[in-house]
């Protein structure tokens, strides 16, 4: 036999390899957020008569809330499959600690769904005219931001898995939760225009990020305890 | 090394069962009995460690399973109504996660598992594209991977042809003698070398009205 024991690092290893393969077989799940996020900020320049320099204003605002609401829409499909296919049993179930597979799966969800979101939302910035020295802070904002957000609509995800239409729901727990993050997140941009220094800002940025990773696992794991009775 | 004392469990303000007490020791068979509806699930549920909506103790070698998670766990095998495999992934990925939940990595054990049982060649195929029997034979390919000595096990033959009943109940004839112990439902008349206890939910509720 060539068993070999896996420590904890490569049992998450095989939760994040499932996880990529799923993603990358089935792409909607990494386009249809992106399209998302596009298609929703795009609209914000047709929806009234704006000057570039009032759109310039209000960009990361209208960013960040879109991010936010791509974040939480791709979140719906992180246990569905798994709770409907029983593989979710399967998950808690396992000898290996359930906080630190939870922490991987939404990472690796992140990293499908998050990740190119702050990748592409330079073009947006372009596209809602944001001046030249918000383009930095902004990428930086989301890259600290949106896995913070993932974190946190995780658990909202969790807790409504095992209801058949949990859309409203949803947003309904999860927007009032993530209110710091879009603050903060928004405001890196708007305290980069000002000529401000962005330390303070970054370091609650980065400080939520880590509050969310460290403390959300548990939420989500009690949440999928509930949802699975 | 499963002892049930004083299980009872209500749902919808129905009592499902109450006062349930038995054990399961080392190479023992217990079919759980009862019509639709009795809470046959529920109780599995519950020995599993997925349902805590419960009075009464599970106790696992003499200890609560709540306070012994991760030693219970590391005991137990669980198969569910659903089959636990992924449509969109493929067995040999579906049985790597399986296998990396339960701290090892054996892609040579994962072939002979499938081989066994006759989805040799179908390991890189979609689950999608298989049949629910076949679906339901790379579920039952965990057993040959999972070193678990207790077997918890919810309606394991549906689905299955004659040939894939008459296998799986080698499999766990072949597990009881070994020293494990298994606990199931069904509604087929099992076939087994080893005596089977039973607990009739039916009889419980009759009983105790």
């Amino acid at each position: 036999m060539s068993r070999s024991a896996l420590g904890l690092a490569g049992s998450l290893g095989t939760t994040l390899q499932r996880e990529l393969q799923l993603a990358f077989s089935s792409p909607g799940r990494i386009v249809n957020p992106l399209m998302f996020f596009v298609i929703a900020v795009s609209m914000f320049p047709l929806g009234g008569r704006m000057s570039a320099e009032v759109l310039g204003t209000i960009a990361a605002g209208v960013i960040w809330v879109t991010a936010l609401l791509a974040v939480m829409l791709s979140m719906e499909s992180l246990f569905r499959s798994d709770f409907d296919d029983g593989s979710l049993e399967q998950l808690l179930l396992s000898p290996q600690p359930l906080y630190f597979h939870l922490q991987v799966k939404v990472l690796a969800h992140w990293l499908v769904t998050g990740l190119p979101l702050v990748v592409i939302s330079p073009l947006l910035g372009l596209l809602l005219h944001l001046p030249e020295a918000g383009y930095g802070p902004l990428m930086l904002g989301l890259l600290l931001g949106t896995p913070a957000l993932s974190m946190i609509a995780a658990i909202g995800t969790a807790l409504t898995v095992g209801l058949a239409r949990s859309g409203l729901l949803l947003a309904v727990l999860v927007l009032p939760l993530s209110i710091p993050v879009l603050v903060f997140g928004a405001g890196l941009v708007d305290t980069a225009l000002n000529g401000l220094p962005l330390t303070g800002v970054v370091a609650v940025l980065a400080a939520l990020l880590v509050l969310a990773g460290t403390l959300a696992p548990l939420a989500i794991g009690a949440a999928l305890r509930i949802s699975v009775h | 090394m499963l002892t049930v004392a004083n299980l009872g469990c209500e749902r919808d303000e129905r009592v499902l069962f109450d006062h349930l007490s038995f054990s399961v020791a080392n190479g023992m068979l217990l079919q759980i009995q009862g019509a639709n509806g009795s809470g046959k699930t529920t109780l599995l549920r519950i020995l599993a460690g997925l349902n805590s909506d419960y009075t009464g103790e599970v106790l696992w070698r003499g200890q609560n399973c709540r306070q012994t998670r991760q030693e219970y766990q590391q005991a137990l095998f669980y198969l569910g109504h659903a089959p636990a495999i992924n449509r969109t992934l493929t067995p040999l990925q579906n049985l790597r996660w399986f296998c990396g939940l339960q701290g090892f990595s054996d892609d040579a054990a994962i072939h002979a598992a499938l081989q066994q049982l006759g989805l040799a060649g179908y390991a890189d195929i979609p689950c999608h594209q298989m049949s629910a029997g076949q679906q339901r034979r790379v579920s039952l390919a965990r057993l040959s991977l999972s070193a678990a000595p207790l077997w918890i096990m919810d309606e394991p033959f549906t689905a299955l042809d004659k040939q894939g009943v008459a296998e799986l109940e080698a499999r766990v004839d072949a597990h009881v003698t070994s020293g494990g112990a298994v606990i199931l439902t069904t509604h087929h008349a099992l076939q087994t070398r080893h005596l089977l206890t039973v607990v009739n939910l039916d009889a419980l509720r009759t009983e105790s009205a």
